[in-house]
């Protein structure tokens, strides 16, 4: 298949590989922004065939990951509302708020749905003018424009029965606070590929200079993310500090006018909380003034519900790059991705369920039985 | 299956007072042939009717009856119920599907399918041309797999409480003198055949769902399996077994093998067949082909110096011209399947867990 085979080479990547270990000298430690390459990493073990001394820690960008507790429990309550049809992504449906998920929801009557786009949701409200849809917009600058051009077409169409609940975060600011972190030990970035194909480069130029890590826009195939890392590691063995695009067969660095000027539109710049983070300063989007009798959140009065998280998890460190799956005590045992116990175990992009889903779990602890599988020399690389 | 339930272990040494599962209501992700569908069986239904033959885990029940001449004889008996939705898509229909699903189950223990029950679920208001077009379907499938329908039964529910049509149909076959597939039996250097390309139910399933479209139709891959498995059991008595991965998809099956033989298995990505179609969609739905249903295929677990005979009988067969080799059963790692990936490096294969949700992106 084009573009998808020549980027899952193996011969491209074995090269990749080599020149890597050939530029590199020394420890250093490089963050995936995006939860879709950590899924890759784990996926074809690209960890593995690139040398030891290099550490890819697993970086915030997974947005089902990242919505707090406290929007899930808002999303319940009105999906339990009579007359509701409450439409998600597919993969918010397995994240737990303070009372089960979605999908348990559904299965005691709620009527929830899996939308492959929120414009099938829009449509939805167009069928069924007796009923509410509410959507739930989570995400990072990716599903934004998508989002925003539902909120203004139902606006358009004077859906009143429409309207979304929103959570959208930006990457730029969660960098900056995992970069003014106490303890931060990242030293680049491989940028957030699909993220930059909607906002550009631009903005992340100020950060790599301000706070001198080199940023590499990277795709999502094991070979793009091979010669991200080559990038980054040939920046930092020399002491530089820009933003470079290894994506560029899909990243321009002006990005995508149209769809951010749609951004701009129904969205402005909020502060948002991110689970097993905190509160980032402008870290978000919300719905503009003007679009607010599409607000979910207002029209519901679901604002004031808040929520505590579990005490064990350590997403957030693992989130900000501090620790890894492994170091959690839960992790593969009271946390799985039938029983999560927090952000980065909710989705397949998070960090701990992509290690447990590709069996992570496994390979440290041996299976039930005792066997202890000798699983240490996995992975050609190493 | 993988050890992913909490209290799983102690379940599974017959010591656990807990309770039995996580959820207090059936949720969908318990039908989708993966560890909550496991547990359901294992902790649920397992224990209340206990018995060495339920136990085994097989696709069928291998029974033996005794004749009147006292000269056992083995047969094979299953049983399976559809729900698909749309009833009817490209490459086939409930009816098609609820014939070949279990003749498939039949065929794959080595037993000749010969007679078939069904039992048809219609919702009030079906249309009747519908269930005509259904049942002419059911009946050349019988025909095309060599089997009868001998005994059924209809109910029918109020609008709204069933969708459309739902079909369980069961099946007794007989079992040659002498074979004994089981999936138990994989030793180490075992080779591990596939019959053709992955997925291609699940994804024309879902390309009818979800409105995507392909330059050509992708079609399911929905057959009787019957006349292939006879062509490599003649081809070949030794093969230790047999599965179709039908839900939960291959890595389903690979895991309830490596689960039940106690052995390892290692799988190499660059060898899946896997039709350009079905990746594409699969990329488009953040899908993994490993997990996606199929109807017409089957894995087999075969002595290595066996393995090219049976290749060469598969590859012979109309069902098998794509068979290949896709990986071998090891000794180590007992339990798991491990897959090198493309570039070189490995993962663990494991069950589904719940459902399989799309990404967001």
């Amino acid at each position: 298949m084009k573009y998808l085979d020549e980027y899952r080479d193996a011969a491209a990547a074995r090269k990749l590989a080599d020149a890597i270990a050939r530029t590199v000298t020394r420890p250093w430690v490089i963050m995936e922004v995006c939860g879709g390459q950590t899924h890759t990493i784990v996926k074809y073990g690209v960890d593995r065939v690139i040398p030891d001394c290099i550490e890819l820690v697993h970086g915030p960008g997974c947005p089902v990951c990242v919505t707090p507790l406290e929007m899930i429990d808002r999303a319940h309550a009105i999906a339990s509302r009579p007359g509701v049809i409450f439409c998600s992504f597919g993969d918010m449906l397995r994240v737990p708020g303070s009372n089960g998920d979605l999908l348990q929801l559904k299965s005691r009557g709620s009527n929830i749905r899996i939308v492959y786009s929120p414009l099938d949701a829009v449509n939805l409200a167009a069928a069924n003018p007796d009923r509410k849809v509410v959507f739930f917009a989570i995400g990072f600058e990716t599903t934004a424009p998508p989002n925003a051009m539902a909120v203004w077409l139902a606006a358009k169409r004077n859906l009143k029965n429409f309207s979304v609940l929103v959570s959208h975060v930006t990457v730029p600011p969660s960098m900056t606070a995992i970069l003014q972190s106490p303890g931060n030990r990242v030293q680049g970035f491989l940028g957030p590929g699909h993220v930059c194909t909607v906002m550009g480069f631009e903005e992340y130029e100020p950060i790599a200079r301000r706070y001198r890590v080199p940023v590499v826009v990277t795709g999502f195939e094991p070979v793009d993310m091979l010669e991200g890392v080559l990038m980054t590691v040939r920046q930092l063995e020399a002491g530089t500090a820009t933003v470079e695009n290894q994506y560029a067969r899909a990243v321009r660095r002006e990005g995508n006018a149209q769809s951010k000027k749609l951004i701009e539109d129904v969205f402005e710049i909020c502060d948002r909380k991110w689970r097993g983070v905190g509160i980032i300063p402008k870290s978000g989007y919300k719905l503009r003034y003007e679009y607010r009798d599409h607000d979910a959140e207002r029209l519901y009065e679901v604002a004031d519900i808040q929520a505590n998280e579990s005490t064990v998890c350590i997403s957030g460190q693992i989130l900000r790059g501090l620790k890894k799956p492994h170091d959690c005590t839960a992790f593969g045992k009271t946390c799985t991705p039938q029983t999560p116990l927090g952000a980065t175990m909710v989705s397949s992009e998070g960090a701990c369920a992509a290690y447990h889903a590709y069996g992570r779990h496994l390979e440290a602890t041996g299976r039930r039985n005792g066997h202890q599988p000798e699983l240490v020399q996995i992975g050609g690389g190493k | 299956m993988t050890a992913t339930a909490p209290g799983f272990d102690a379940v599974l040494l017959g010591t656990c007072p807990v309770p039995q599962a996580q959820y207090d209501r059936i949720l969908l992700g318990h039908g989708s042939g993966g560890t909550l569908g496991n547990d359901l069986v294992r902790k649920l239904f397992l224990p209340a009717f206990a018995n060495p033959t339920l136990s085994a885990l097989e696709d069928q029940a291998t029974l033996s009856l005794h004749g009147t001449k006292g000269a056992a004889q083995s047969i094979a008996f299953t049983t399976d119920s559809f729900v698909v939705k749309p009833i009817f898509f490209p490459g086939g229909d409930i009816g098609r599907l609820a014939v070949h699903g279990t003749v498939n189950d039949l065929a794959v223990g080595g037993a000749t399918p010969l007679f078939l029950s069904a039992a048809f679920i219609l919702e009030e208001g079906l249309a009747l041309s519908d269930l005509k077009r259904i049942v002419a379907s059911m009946r050349e499938a019988c025909d095309e797999a060599g089997v009868t329908l001998v005994t059924g039964d209809t109910k029918v529910v109020d609008r709204g409480k069933g969708d459309q049509i739902f079909i369980t149909t069961a099946g007794i076959g007989v079992v040659p003198e002498g074979l004994a597939l089981s999936i138990k039996n994989a030793r180490p250097g075992d080779r591990i055949l596939i019959s053709g390309t992955i997925g291609d139910h699940g994804i024309a399933i879902m390309s009818v769902r979800e409105g995507i479209e392909f330059e050509t139709v992708l079609e399911s891959d929905s057959a009787a399996l019957n006349g292939l498995t006879r062509a490599m059991l003649e081809a070949c008595p030794t093969i230790r077994c047999m599965r179709d991965p039908t839900r939960g998809g291959l890595s389903s099956s690979l895991n309830e093998l490596a689960d039940a033989s106690r052995m390892g298995v290692r799988l190499d990505e660059s060898l899946l067949p896997l039709k350009p179609e079905v990746k594409a969609a699969c990329e488009m739905l953040g899908l993994d082909p490993l997990y996606v249903a199929n109807e017409g295929k089957l894995i087999a677990v075969v002595p290595p110096d066996d393995a090219a005979r049976v290749l060469a009988a598969m590859r012979r067969h109309p069902l098998g011209r794509n068979a290949v080799q896709i990986g071998e059963v090891v000794e180590d790692h007992p339990g798991m399947v491990i897959m090198k990936s493309v570039v070189g490096g490995e993962r663990v294969v494991t069950m589904l867990a719940g459902e399989q949700l799309p990404r967001i992106c």
